[in-house]
């Protein structure tokens, strides 16, 4: 059998939301390098649990990099640095025999630690709840083409609407500022004629939530679109701040 | 008023205000640059332009005035939003890491905007105040006149600054300052555009690389003056 990898972890254990937490220093032997990251997360809890130690808790639910639910600082780069991908879709093969891996929870203050590498990102659900919605008559499906949008906004909007609302943008950005994700909600609702009608008051309602659960500023380093799994860019950012100026002006 | 609460009491509106204000500033930094530059078409040249500009007291004031309520505005937003963004990570990450694809200029904006505040109150007092022992040349520059075309009195501002600049330290602090607030543009100049939402997908290359391009061209523009008085090629 083809030997595995071995690494070291240095994984932040914290016991509830109320302790204070610290780095432990676990050993993973014989890795496979077919593993994605969860994966050699898994066995080294297996390990864990063997021994009758706490395994490390993280968050993971689809496992094929769609639904955004996890969220690990690997070496201090939200999902581990490898474009476009999430910590769950990041393989083993992507790091060498005998490394040292850190490995910690997205820090923000908006983002409060739950347990180990869990964190609480309900706050990007009451940014959503403020805004993120297009308030439409729910009835039969309307006919195909009966609002025409030109493809170029279809396409920009379903670009932005590929966010998955993972929080790496925040773990990224040097302030914890959320603006990649509400951005590319913002755009992705405002750049269709269904959303537009709601525009001016969903950006002022969602950046007023967006401040008050404590996120930081933008300081244009680009570091959020450098992690997103996504690729949301910068340019949902400007729209954003456009379209705040705009209802700003409008006295919205 | 919702305007005045959007500007003052929103992240996005504390951006905008740095943005405008900083738009303003740098529109200054130009003319101000240019001015300079007369110091290359003789003291005749640069003693009128500096005294057609003394001389006009009800535009200089406001324009003074208007120059510090920008410098407030500026360095408010800065402050503010810094402690805010500080305040957003309480806990950090291990070993500090740079943030990812983020340049050095973008990570040091509130640094390198507070040393060139002090080389800005240094430089007031150095050439506008006049405070003689800043200048480390043991001369009271409001001492230096010169007769006009008409016969008049008035300051002669190249003298001053042939002397000046004769300091090899004096020339070292502007060169840092100056290289300071350029790094400071760099970045500025192109995230003004961003905070404005003045810009898409097709002009955000051309403005960051112009952005860097206006900064090292004024860059070059300030310290030709005291590196050509130093290397005594303006007498």
């Amino acid at each position: 059998m083809e030997k595995g990898m071995n690494l070291t972890l240095i994984v932040w254990r914290q016991k509830d939301a109320k302790s204070a937490g610290s780095f432990a220093t676990y050993a993973a032997r014989n890795v496979s390098p077919d593993m994605s990251f969860l994966e050699m997360l898994d066995v080294v809890n297996e390990g864990l649990a063997l021994r009758g130690e706490e395994p490390i808790a993280f968050d993971s639910d689809c496992r094929e990099g769609i639904c955004g639910t996890c969220s690990c600082v690997i070496n201090g780069v939200a999902h581990g640095g490898q474009k476009a991908t999430t910590a769950c879709q990041l393989h083993m093969r992507k790091f060498r025999d005998g490394d040292t891996l850190t490995i910690e929870p997205w820090r923000a203050k908006a983002f409060p630690v739950v347990k180990d590498l869990v964190v609480d990102r309900s706050s990007f659900d009451r940014i959503i709840q403020a805004g993120g919605f297009v308030s439409v008559r729910t009835g039969g499906t309307p006919d195909g083409n009966a609002i025409p949008v030109s493809k170029e906004d279809s396409d920009l909007a379903m670009d932005a609407a590929q966010c998955i609302g993972c929080g790496a943008c925040v773990a990224a950005c040097k302030n914890a500022s959320a603006m990649l994700f509400v951005s590319a909600k913002v755009s992705h609702l405002g750049l269709l004629p269904q959303g537009k009608v709601e525009q001016d008051w969903r950006v002022l309602n969602m950046v007023k939530q967006m401040d008050a659960e404590g996120f930081g500023a933008c300081t244009v380093t680009g570091s959020c679109e450098a992690v997103c799994p996504k690729e949301i860019t910068l340019d949902n950012i400007a729209r954003m701040n456009r379209d705040y100026g705009v209802a700003t002006a409008k006295g919205k | 008023m919702n305007i005045v609460n959007n500007l003052f009491h929103s992240t996005l509106g504390k951006k905008y205000l740095m943005a405008l204000t900083g738009a303003g500033l740098f529109g200054f930094a130009v003319i101000h640059m240019l001015g300079n530059l007369q110091v290359f078409l003789g003291p005749e040249a640069l003693n009128r332009y500096a005294h057609f500009l003394q001389s006009n007291k009800e535009l200089l004031w406001p324009a003074r005035f208007g120059l510090l309520a920008m410098v407030a505005l500026h360095i408010w937003s800065a402050v503010k939003l810094s402690a805010e963004n500080k305040a957003a990570r309480p806990v950090g990450y291990l070993n500090d890491p740079a943030p990812p694809a983020a340049s050095y200029a973008s990570r040091t904006m509130l640094m390198s905007g507070l040393i060139v505040a002090a080389f800005i109150i240094y430089h007031l007092l150095h050439f506008t105040v006049k405070v003689e022992p800043v200048n480390l040349t043991g001369r009271d520059f409001d001492d230096l006149h010169v007769l006009d075309n008409a016969g008049r009195s008035i300051h002669d501002v190249h003298q001053m600054l042939v002397i000046g600049f004769q300091q090899p330290v004096v020339v070292l602090f502007y060169i840092i300052g100056v290289g300071l607030l350029c790094l400071h543009l760099s970045h500025g100049l192109s995230a003004m555009f961003q905070s404005l939402g003045l810009r898409n997908k097709a002009w955000w290359p051309a403005l960051q690389q112009s952005a860097k391009a206006a900064a090292l061209l004024l860059f070059l523009g300030y310290i030709a003056v005291p590196v050509a008085v130093l290397l005594r090629l303006v007498k």
